[in-house]
């Protein structure tokens, strides 16, 4: 497993980024961080729907979300909330959607990520066949696909997987490994020894990371998308990572894994690190934290004022929003339920 | 003009929009070197090159979600399913993603892509080759639902289907393929999906079909009109909207319908076609609407195919008791 800083914020080399680019790294997980935990805090009020958590996997999403250039296309996960906004998903936007409001799906024009998938794993094909018509264009985007170890069971990563090697479409499989289908464990998912040596069996390279070590996540994404962008064809990375939290606000992780286990993890945070990582450096001050967080606090609370003052979505943009144009059913449904 | 089979329409209508738009590509199993298991897409792999026409594996569910894929990124793919009984591998695709991607993004993506499905009875093929499964199709929010069954038709409406900014099912009946030849108009043009076809005009008694149906449906017409019954037959050509008043607008006059499919009764688009002409002119009927449908059983295999399909004599018989009231 390819990792460069050690849970202890030490590494094994010379850091191979500039150092302000760990710093931004740093911040923007904060920023991610926070946002989780305000969701699940809104969740248990009753502001948000059902919430699926990510913290844990914060270096994983931004690490991998960094390698990309502007106008790559991003097909993920309820789960992918850091790698979505990473890459110019408005938290507003995140927010508006978790809320119930359909205007959470319209992405701001040029940015080009999919509404997060709902059902698993049928999103991964969807980003080969971005990333095909990129090629064909001649455009030089090429697409990443985010997903997790559960997805991997589902034909469509098979699908997807041998589309990608057959055609070389432009693409970047990035599995986050965080342990568990809900409350199925990796282990009793596959006999593959890994998930990234399933991709020998497509014809393409398949790499371990270190999830949780988001220089060496963002090293590995970054080096699997230079291979897209220059017409080497697809890659499939496992980040090796870990949910901290449940599946979603809706189950019980005691129900099917130890505190133990969790609690080993937590000394893996993958904030924890690059803080350590930084003070060593003389680069972290509990003041630039503390800035940290309110910024954040602040940005993620204007965007859920934002998405709390929204007009509700009316009957008419429900009807509206089947076609391009409304049929004659519809046209006659809008004045019957008006 | 010249005259052609329905395949060879469909062909033409293909060969057209690879050359007019270079979004349009093809892709599905042996559509290319093998001009696809029908022929339809004969010679155009040859025409345009690999890099527009492409052979896919054998993943019904990676056909739709990677044209989906690419429909989205800007390009106008046309998928092949074999057969109808292949496409259920692609359905989750087609109801979770095609044809909701419009309205998950509020319009910011869209999927304007056709899947082309082969479908429908009477060529003695083994059970998955042959049903009519539509219904499943036009419940699905967001998909249109296009059904051919005359050439000059079938080259129109493909060709709307493709520049159609929502995504299209585009069913092709099988036993239709080769059945009949039409002048069908050189180039491009369309056929506006929606409008039912007139197709023969009367005042006693409509007909409502589609697809390969319309063959016995025409006959069944003649035999009624032999012993002097006018009969209005509409060909729906648009499963998905239908023309719910075109088809009352006919109703009303006649004051009575049969309704024809080849697929099950139960939950077939017979009893929406019924309900909607009620909701409609329910005080201009003369008699109740008329079902003359396939069984509510698995497509059988090829010896018990007769059993199966509605007959000309059946709708003529149900036509008759629905002239009697």
């Amino acid at each position: 497993m390819l990792s460069f800083v050690r849970p202890d914020g030490t590494t094994a080399d010379d850091l191979p980024i500039e150092v302000e680019v760990v710093r931004d790294l740093y911040a923007r997980m904060v920023e991610a961080r926070t946002y989780d935990d305000k969701s699940m805090a809104m969740q248990r009020q009753g502001r948000l729907a059902t919430y699926a958590p990510f913290r844990g996997q914060e270096a994983a999403q931004i690490g991998a979300a960094s390698a990309l250039a502007e106008g790559d296309w991003v097909a993920a996960t309820y789960r992918d909330a850091a790698l979505n906004w990473s890459v110019g998903y408005p938290w507003r936007l995140l927010i508006a959607g978790r809320r119930g409001h359909e205007i959470g799906g319209r992405l701001p024009d040029g940015v080009n990520v999919l509404p997060p998938s709902i059902t698993v794993g049928g999103h991964m094909i969807h980003a080969v066949g971005l990333a095909w018509a990129e090629a064909l264009k001649g455009t030089g985007r090429i697409a990443l696909t985010s997903f997790g170890d559960g997805a991997t069971s589902e034909g469509d990563f098979h699908e997807a997987m041998n589309f990608a090697a057959v055609y070389q479409t432009p693409i970047v499989f990035f599995c986050q490994n965080n342990g568990y289908a809900i409350s199925y464990p990796v282990e009793e998912q596959t006999r593959s020894e890994t998930i990234a040596a399933k991709a020998d069996a497509y014809g393409m390279p398949g790499v371990r990371v270190d999830g949780n070590d988001v220089v060496a996540t963002l090293l590995v994404t970054a080096r699997a998308v230079e291979r897209a962008r220059s017409g080497e064809g697809p890659s499939l990375i496992e980040a090796v990572t870990y949910r901290l939290g449940p599946h979603t606000t809706a189950d019980d992780p005691a129900r099917y894994r130890d505190r133990d286990e969790a609690e080993e993890w937590e000394e893996r945070d993958p904030l924890l690190r690059i803080r350590l990582l930084l003070e060593r450096a003389g680069l972290w001050t509990s003041e630039w934290q503390q800035e940290l967080e309110e910024r954040a606090s602040s940005a993620i609370e204007e965007a859920v004022s934002w998405a709390e003052a929204l007009p509700p979505p009316t009957f008419d943009e429900m009807l509206e929003r089947v076609y391009a144009r409304p049929t004659e059913a519809l046209r006659e449904q809008l004045e019957a339920g008006r | 003009m010249s005259q052609l089979t329905l395949a060879q329409a469909l062909n033409g209508a293909l060969d057209t929009a690879l050359s007019g738009d270079e979004r349009v590509l093809l892709l599905g199993e042996d559509v290319g070197r093998a001009g696809g298991v029908f022929r339809i897409t004969d010679g155009l792999r040859e025409k345009y090159g690999p890099d527009r026409v492409y052979d896919t594996p054998v993943a019904e569910s990676g056909i739709a979600g990677a044209a989906f894929g690419m429909a989205v990124a800007g390009m106008r793919p046309v998928a092949e399913i074999q057969f109808m009984g292949f496409s259920y591998p692609a359905y989750d695709q087609i109801v979770n993603h095609i044809a909701r991607i419009r309205n998950r993004s509020s319009h910011r993506f869209t999927a304007p892509l056709v899947i082309r499905i082969p479908y429908g009875g009477g060529i003695g093929a083994a059970e998955h080759h042959s049903e009519s499964m539509e219904a499943v199709y036009v419940h699905v929010p967001g998909l249109k639902v296009v059904v051919p069954s005359t050439p000059r038709d079938a080259k129109g409406l493909l060709l709307a289907a493709i520049n159609d900014p929502d995504p299209v099912v585009f069913l092709e009946p099988i036993r239709l393929y080769r059945a009949v030849k039409e002048d069908v108009p050189e180039g491009a043009y369309e056929i506006e999906i929606g409008p039912v076809r007139v197709e023969r005009s009367g005042t006693d008694l409509t007909l409502i079909s589609w697809g390969a149906m319309m063959k016995e449906t025409r006959q069944a017409a003649s035999q009624l009109e032999a012993v002097g019954v006018s009969v209005e037959v509409l060909d729906v050509r648009t499963l998905s909207p239908l023309d719910r008043s075109g088809m009352a607008e006919s109703v009303s006059k006649t004051g009575r319908a049969v309704v024809v499919h080849e697929a099950p009764l139960t939950g077939g688009l017979a009893g929406e076609i019924a309900a909607s002409i009620q909701e409609r002119c329910l005080y201009d009927l003369k008699a109740p609407v008329s079902r003359v449908t396939g069984w509510d059983t698995v497509f059988p295999l090829k010896l018990s195919e007769g059993h199966y399909l509605p007959s000309a004599e059946r709708i003529v018989n149900a036509a008759r008791k629905v002239l009697e009231e």
